[in-house]
C-alpha cells in the first residue's frame, strides 16, 4: 500500500457564512490534516458547524479565513471541473428521482469525464460496474432508485462517488436514517474502501459509538475548544472524549473506550458468578439503580450459575429463578 | 433500447398520420390526391382548394406541430430545473407576462389611440406578437434575475406564480377601462389557437422554432446533472448558476415565442413530459428530450384535430381540448406518485 499522505491540509481555517451584511462565524482557527487511506469521522453536537465545515471543504461555500490545501494546492485555485475529479460527495438530501436505475445514477458519477452528450464509453462502463461491485449492490444495479431502501440508496450514492474516481470522498451523515445493522455495515464498508482504494474518506456522523470503534481518526468539534483530532484511543487517553461528552447521564467508560449511560445507584448487592452471565446481571441491576459486584458485602447474595440465578437472604436460599426478568421481579418486589 | 426504438417509431408514425388528417379533415372535403397535388405545387387543383390548404390548413398544422414540440420541451426543462412535477411554462408567469403585453396593446389601443386594434389588420397582428414577446421577456428577466439571487427552486416557483397573479390582476384592471370590442378581441386571443398564424407568418414562426428547439438539445447533459439536485450537480462540475440561467432562458424564450403566435396554450407543456416518462420509463434526458419533442408535436396535432372535428367547426378552443387531455394525465401522475409514497 502507498504511504499515507496529507491529502487535505487545513491551516487556521475560519468557517461560517454571510447573513445579510454581517458575517456569522461558526468555527475559527482550525488546523488539521486528513490522510489518504484512512477513515476520518467528524463528531460534534447539532449546530456546531459540521455541515459548514464539509461544505467549505467541498468549496460549496467560501471560507472566511485561513487556508485549505487539497493535494498541496489551495482549494480556491481549483476550477470547478478539476474539483469534480478531486472530491466527490454523498449528501444528506434525499433524491427524488423516479425512473432512474442505480446503474444510470452511478453512471452520472462519470459526468466530469464524459463528453458533450454525457454518453459512457467502454472504459466508463467498466468503472461503473466496478464501483457498483465495490459497494456490493450488483444485484440492485437495474432497480429503480425510488424503490430502494434508505441504506441501499446510500450505497448507490457511494457507488456514484466511487465512479467519480476522486482521491477524496466527503460524506455528510451517511449513517443517518439507517437501522443499526445498516449503520454498522455502512461504516465497515467505508472503512474497507479507505483501505482497498487508498482513498481519503471523511464523514460527519452522530453515531459516536460506531465512529469510535471503526474510524482511524476522529475529529471532535465543539464550540469552546474548536477541533481536536487524533485516533479514538489517543483522544480517550488524553481525556478529550470524556471532556467532550461531559453531560449529565453520559459516562465515558475508559476501560472499553466507549460511552455508556450513567445510572444513579442507591443500593448495593453482592453478586457472584462469571463471564457474560455476571456482566448481564450487573447491567440489568445497574439500570434499576442497584450496584451489583463481587467486591460488595450485603445481606442479599445473588449467585449467577449456568443453571440459573439463586438468591440468598442472610445466608439462606430464598429462591431460584431461570432468567434475569424473574430475578428483577424478585429483587425489586 | 429496442422498446425505446419501437416507441419512437410509433410516435413518429402518429405524427405523420395526424399531420395528414389535419390536412384532410375539415368542413370542405378535399380528396387526398388533390391535397398531394397542391402540396407538391400541382396547378391542376382548384384555386379554392389551394387557398384552403395553403392559407388555412397547412399553416395551422405546422403551427400545431411546432408549438406542441416547443411547449413540451419548455415544460420538461422547467420540471427538471425546478425539480417539481407541476412546473410548466404557464406556472412561471411567462404566459401571464405575454398576456399582459398583449392586454396593453389590445386593450389600451382603443381607449388611448381611439381605434380598436382588431380593425388594424396586419399591423395589429405584428403588434400583438411583439407585445406578447415583450411581456414574456419582461417577466422572464425578472425570473432570471431572481433565480441568480435566491437559492431554493421552490421560492423561485412561488415567485413565478405570484408574478402571474400580478399580471392577471393588471389585465383585469385594463379590461375594466377598455371598450367591449377590445375586451372581446383579448378574450379570443386568450383562448389560444393554432389558426391565428397566417400563411406568411408560419415560416417565420417555424424558422424561429427550428433554431430554438435544436438549441435546447444542447442542454441535455446539464439537465441530467440537474436531476441530482444542486449539491450533487455542483460536485460533478456543473456551474449551477450558469446552468440555471441557460435552461430557464431557453425555456422562457420558447414559451414566449409560442405564446406570441398562438396565445397561451395550457397543459401541453405540463402533461407531455409526464406522459413521456410513463411511456419510456426513464429520466434520462437523452431519451426524454427527443421523446417530448415528438410526443408534444403529435399530441398538439391530435388536439388541433379534435378542436376542428366536424360538428365543432373550429368553435372549440384549443385550450379546452388540451386541458381535457392534459388534466387526466396530470391527475394520473399525482395518483401514481401517491401510491409509490405509501408503499
Amino acid at each position: 500500500m502507498e504511504r499515507k499522505q496529507r491529502v487535505i491540509e487545513i491551516k487556521e481555517l475560519s468557517i461560517g457564512y454571510a447573513v445579510k451584511k454581517s458575517v456569522k462565524v461558526v468555527a475559527e482557527r482550525i488546523t488539521s490534516a486528513i490522510f489518504s487511506g484512512e477513515l476520518t469521522c467528524l463528531l460534534g453536537a447539532n449546530g456546531v458547524g459540521k455541515s459548514t465545515l464539509l461544505r467549505t471543504l467541498t468549496a460549496f461555500q467560501p471560507k472566511l479565513a485561513g487556508e485549505v490545501f487539497i493535494q498541496g494546492k489551495e482549494i480556491a485555485c481549483y476550477p470547478e471541473k478539476q474539483l469534480a475529479a478531486l472530491i466527490s460527495v454523498v449528501l444528506t438530501e434525499r433524491l427524488e428521482i423516479r425512473n432512474m436505475t442505480v446503474r444510470q445514477l452511478v453512471g452520472l458519477g462519470r459526468s466530469p469525464y464524459t463528453g458533450f452528450w454525457g454518453a459512457l464509453n467502454k472504459e466508463d462502463e467498466r468503472i461503473v460496474d466496478q464501483a457498483i461491485s465495490l459497494v456490493k449492490i450488483t444485484n440492485l444495479a437495474h432497480r429503480m432508485i425510488d424503490t430502494l431502501s434508505d441504506g441501499e440508496r446510500q450505497k448507490a450514492m457511494i457507488a456514484k462517488a466511487l465512479a467519480q474516481e476522486t482521491p477524496i470522498i466527503l460524506l455528510d451523515e451517511p449513517t443517518a436514517f439507517l437501522d443499526f445493522p445498516s449503520k454498522v455495515e455502512m461504516m465497515q464498508l467505508l472503512h474497507q474502501l479507505s483501505r482497498t482504494t487508498n482513498k481519503t474518506i471523511f464523514l460527519s456522523t452522530h453515531d459516536l459509538e460506531l465512529a469510535l470503534q471503526i474510524a482511524d481518526k476522529i475529529w471532535l468539534m465543539d464550540r469552546e475548544n474548536g477541533i481536536r483530532t487524533g485516533t479514538p484511543e489517543d483522544l480517550s487517553l488524553d481525556g478529550s472524549l470524556s471532556h467532550f461528552f461531559a453531560r449529565k447521564g453520559i459516562i465515558f467508560d475508559r476501560d472499553t473506550g466507549l460511552f455508556r449511560v450513567e445510572n444513579e445507584l442507591n443500593r448495593q448487592v453482592r453478586l457472584t458468578g462469571r463471564g457474560q452471565r455476571y456482566t448481564m446481571v450487573r447491567k440489568a441491576l445497574s439500570r434499576n439503580g442497584i450496584l451489583a459486584s463481587r467486591q460488595v458485602e450485603s445481606d442479599t447474595l445473588i449467585e449467577a450459575t449456568e443453571e440459573g440465578f439463586a438468591v440468598f437472604e442472610s445466608g439462606r436460599l430464598s429462591g431460584k429463578v431461570s432468567n434475569i426478568e424473574e430475578l428483577l421481579e424478585k429483587l425489586l418486589a | 433500447m429496442k422498446r425505446h426504438a419501437l416507441s419512437f417509431i410509433l410516435i413518429f408514425l402518429s405524427i405523420i398520420l395526424f399531420f395528414v388528417l389535419n390536412l384532410v379533415l375539415g368542413t370542405i372535403s378535399i380528396p387526398l390526391s388533390s391535397i398531394w397535388h397542391v402540396l407538391w405545387g400541382g396547378e391542376d387543383a382548384s384555386e379554392i382548394w389551394q387557398n384552403i390548404i395553403w392559407k388555412s390548413r397547412f399553416p395551422q398544422t405546422v403551427t400545431a406541430l411546432v408549438a406542441g414540440a416547443g411547449l413540451s420541451i419548455s415544460g420538461l426543462q422547467m420540471q427538471t430545473v425546478f425539480r417539481n412535477p407541476l412546473a410548466g411554462p404557464s406556472e412561471l408567469g411567462i404566459s401571464s407576462g405575454a398576456g399582459l403585453g398583449v392586454a396593453f396593446i389590445i386593450l389600451l389601443s382603443g381607449s388611448i389611440g381611439g381605434t380598436a386594434l382588431s380593425k388594424l389588420g396586419l399591423f395589429g397582428e405584428v403588434a400583438v406578437s411583439v407585445a406578447a414577446i415583450g411581456g414574456a421577456m419582461v417577466v422572464m428577466s425578472v425570473i432570471i434575475a431572481i433565480s441568480q439571487r435566491v437559492k431554493g427552486n421552490v421560492v423561485l416557483l412561488i415567485m413565478g406564480v405570484m408574478i402571474g397573479y400580478i399580471a392577471t390582476a393588471v389585465i383585469g384592471v385594463l379590461k375594466f377601462f377598455s371598450n367591449e370590442e377590445d375586451v372581446r378581441a383579448y378574450v379570443i386571443w386568450g383562448l389560444g389557437s393554432f389558426s391565428k398564424v397566417s400563411g406568411g407568418q408560419v415560416y417565420t414562426f417555424a424558422g424561429i422554432m427550428a433554431v430554438l428547439i435544436p438549441l435546447s438539445f444542447l442542454l441535455i447533459k446539464t439537465l441530467n446533472l440537474m436531476l441530482l439536485g444542486e449539491g450533487y450537480a455542483r460536485n460533478l462540475g456543473l456551474n449551477i448558476k450558469r446552468a440555471r440561467l441557460y435552461v430557464i432562458t431557453c425555456s422562457c424564450v420558447i414559451t414566449a415565442m409560442i405564446t406570441a403566435y398562438c396565445g397561451p396554450v395550457v397543459f401541453l407543456g405540463l402533461a407531455v413530459p409526464h406522459l413521456c416518462r410513463a411511456i419510456f420509463v426513464s429520466s434520462d434526458h437523452r431519451i426524454l428530450v427527443p421523446a417530448v419533442t415528438l410526443t408534444g408535436a403529435s399530441l398538439a396535432l391530435l388536439c388541433n384535430l379534435i378542436a376542428r372535428m366536424p360538428g365543432f367547426e373550429g368553435a372549440l378552443p384549443i385550450n379546452s381540448v388540451t386541458a381535457l387531455i392534459g388534466a387526466p394525465v396530470v391527475i394520473s401522475v399525482l395518483f401514481g406518485k401517491r401510491k409509490s409514497e405509501i408503499s
